[in-house]
This record gives structure tokens, sequence and C-alpha cells, in this order.
């Protein structure tokens, strides 16, 4: 191993990339805040995917230059966005109607832990003095049919944040089915984690080591 | 005749009372209602209990009005925001509750309110700390957690276009919470950037029906809550 650290995995416009491959055409996707807002911008070409926002707009479009900001016409992370030809705008309840009624295909979110089996904490610390902001994490994961993660592999600490319990409050149970991270794609599966694919310079024993949890490789046949 | 609209801010929110629950729109700044949050400030309203999706930024609108002493308890599903500090430091040092609730709970139980369904049960939360302590039940299997309708004394919203009768048009994603809450809400208020004969709006383009609404007030050209905190302005001017 004599990589320096930048040719060890992917960047984070690498892992948006990543995700936005498996989305298949035609999907509505609800796109978290933080890198899964980066998305959008790398479906692949001859694709239709339509983006619901959890704040009333199925159809969202990229970001606007500056002067065509509009502070009405904004994302779930208050950012502003545009509608695209053909979107609609509707209320809050109905726009959980979409996301807890099993409307939307996949849901991409960031994630501070992903247990072995699934279970999902991205909402607080738990600390005692810590301010608790859950927004509409809670109900995209009981709702969505699909929800993929992107997150960092470890903790800014280099703590590993795919552990075999998550020691934050959930957000839901059983409910990731693939997480994309800086240095693999890795499916949860009932009987474990599989490792689908490894970042640049990435082999499996160093993936393991800054993993909590128990990761197996698919057999050759299956990758 | 009926006629909703009334002249000033201050007269449209005059009716609000201490100890009231007080709904504002909004998600963010997009579709809060600013001048009359800044009314209710002037006003001077205390004890509230307010239901909002955040709790505002910097120190101008719900920020101001939590800044000001007057909310003692927030229901709401995101109180961590860009400049949001005001009600960090307020709830670290004990001066207000807050309710967590998530967006959709939040949304449907404001629905629910208005729609004279008492409770219903959802999938969010089961499993996690929010839900510890509520009833749940299985249905075809799955457990879900009972959630109450949350009714309000008061809703504060914004909206594009009004006209006497009380019907809105909302401009946007700045339409957000402001419609269920119109609907949950024994008195609402709504600020319009501006009022037209009624007539005007196509009845098919109404998503706010007049009979949700019981004042309308027209301000043309709101402030921007984003410039006001970037320029660190603060409510009292």
């Amino acid at each position: 191993m004599v990589n320096t650290v930048e040719n060890i995995g992917w960047s984070r416009a690498e892992m948006a990339k990543n995700t936005a491959m498996d989305i298949p055409d035609g999907s509505y996707v609800n796109l978290g805040i933080g890198i899964p807002e980066m998305v959008a911008d790398f479906v692949p070409e001859g694709r239709e995917v339509i983006y619901q926002t959890e704040n009333g707009l199925l159809g969202m479009g990229k970001v606007p230059a500056e002067e065509d900001e509009n502070r009405e016409l904004v994302n779930a992370g208050k950012k502003c966005v545009t509608a695209i030809p053909g979107a609609s705008y509707f209320h809050h309840a109905d726009s959980f109607a979409m996301i807890r009624g099993g409307h939307i295909d996949i849901c991409i979110l960031g994630a501070m832990q992903v247990s072995e089996d699934g279970d999902l904490a991205n909402w607080s610390t738990g600390a005692k003095n810590a301010i608790p902001a859950v927004g509409g994490a809670m109900d995209l994961v009981a709702g969505v049919k699909r929800i993929f993660v992107i997150t960092q592999h470890v903790t800014k600490h280099g703590d590993p944040k795919i552990i075999p319990k998550c020691t934050f409050p959930l957000t839901g149970k059983h409910v990731v089915e693939r997480i994309y991270t800086n240095l693999a794609i890795i499916d949860v599966k009932k009987n474990g984690l599989f490792v689908r694919k490894m970042g640049p310079n990435v082999d499996f024993e160093y993936l393991q080591e800054r993993t909590g949890a128990k990761l197996n490789l698919y057999a050759e046949s299956t990758a | 005749m009926i006629n909703k609209i009334v002249n000033s801010s201050q007269e449209a929110i005059q009716d609000i009372y201490d100890d009231a629950t007080v709904m504002i729109g909004g998600f963010g700044e997009a579709g809060s209602p600013i001048e009359l949050i800044h009314a209710l400030i002037d006003h001077g309203a205390k004890n509230l209990t307010v239901v909002s999706n955040n709790t505002g930024s910097g120190y101008v609108g719900l920020a101001a009005l939590i800044a000001n002493g007057q909310v003692k308890k927030m229901i709401c599903s995101f109180p961590r925001t860009a400049n949001s500090t005001v009600f960090a430091e307020m709830y670290s040092a004990g001066e207000i509750e807050l309710e967590l609730v998530p967006q959709g709970t939040l949304a449907e139980r404001i629905r629910a309110g208005g729609a004279g369904i008492p409770a219903f049960y959802t999938p969010a939360s089961v499993d996690t700390p929010l839900a510890k302590g509520k009833e749940s039940r299985i249905f075809h299997g799955k457990e879900y957690v009972l959630e109450y309708g949350i009714k309000a004394d008061f809703a504060l919203v914004k909206c594009h276009v009004a006209d006497r009768y009380g019907n809105l048009v909302y401009h946007a994603t700045a339409r957000n919470f402001n419609p269920i809450m119109c609907t949950a809400a024994h008195t609402t208020i709504a600020q319009a950037r501006s009022i037209v004969e009624a007539g005007q709006i196509d009845p098919e383009s109404v998503i706010t029906p007049g009979i949700y609404v019981q004042y309308v007030i027209e301000v043309n050209e709101p402030v921007n809550e984003s410039e006001l905190v970037a320029d660190n302005k603060r409510y009292p001017w």
C-alpha cells in the first residue's frame, strides 16, 4: 500500500454517480440533503427520472443560475431549485401521502450509522444536549420502496459508520437496501453485507478494517 | 355580504390570546407569513404553542417571536436550520419545550385535525425513540403507531392570491403546510401578495376554498427573510 490517501476510493461526485447509475429509467426518486442532492447531475443520458422533494414538488430540476433564484422554489435543504416542464406542486399532506403511500420508487439518504441488518440512524446522536431534528426521514424510510444510502465510509474521526448495531437512535429498522460509500458499494442482504464493488485502490482487507460489521464477497458468478 | 379582507396585519391578528395554539405556515422562509408574525410580536400574546415545521432563522419572523419569549412550546419536525440559533439557545437553557414530530406525521396530524379525524395509525417512527410510549397496532402483519390530529386556535398563512371570500392560491413550494393549516385552525389569517375580485380566481385553480379562511390581508411586497438574516436585521426593528 504505497498509494497516497487521495488515490484511495471515490470522490463525493463519484459516489453520487455510482448511485445514479443504479436508478432505472422511469423512476420516481426522492433525494435527501447533502451528497444525495448531487445524484441528479449524473443520471445517464437516455434515462428519464422524476425527482420528488418532500416540500411539495414532483419534477424538481437543476439548480438555477443566481439571477434566476426564486426563494419560494426550494428543495428539502431549502436551497433554490427549478421545476421541469411537466412538474406539479402540492401541499405537505399530499407530499407525504406520496412518500408514505408507497408511490416513490427510490429514496437516497445520508447516514450517521447503518447496521448490518439495514437499520438506519441519521437524525440524532442521542447526546443529552443535542437538538434533535428528524424532518421527513422516518416517513421516507417507512414508505418508499427502495432506500439507498450515500455516506462516507467512516466518520471524521475515522470510526466505522457501518456497524453490527446502531448506537445512535434509529430512523428505521431493516430499511436500507444498498450503501454507497467512498470505498465501496455494499448490498444489505438477509444473510449479511455483500460487497458489490470496491473503489479505486481499495482491497477487501482495507475495506474490512474500516467496517465495524462483517463484510462478504459475492461469489464470482453473482457479482 | 361576506368580506374577509382586513386593512392591517395588526387588525388581522388582534384576537390572538395568551396560551393559544397557533399554526404558522412555511418551510423555512418559503411560505412563512413574516408580516403576520411581526404583527403578533407587536401584539404581545404570550405562552403560545406554535406548530410550524421549523423554528425560524436569524432574529426575524418565527425566530424573533421565539426570541421575544412569546412561545412556550414548539411542535415541529426540524428545529435545526442554517442560522437557527435562537431556538437552540433557549431549548438548551430549558426556556422552551419541544415536541419533535416526523414531518409526514406532522402534516397528517394537521390534515386529520382539519378533517375531523381524531387520530390515525402511521408506519413512520416505528422502532424509534419517537414511538416510545405511544400505542401501536399491527395491521396486515406490520406495526403502526397511533398519532393524534392537531387543531389550532389560529393559523397564520401566506399565499400568492386571495379574494374576499378567502379563496387562496399559492406559489411554487411556498404552498407546503399552509393549505392544511387553514383547515385545522378555528381562525385562519392569510396574508396575500394580491387580493383580486371574487371570480377572478378560476374555481379549478383554488387550492384553499374560502370556507377555511376568516381574515385576508394584502401584503404586496413581503420582506425577504433570508436577506434580512444576511443583513443581521432584528425584529422589532
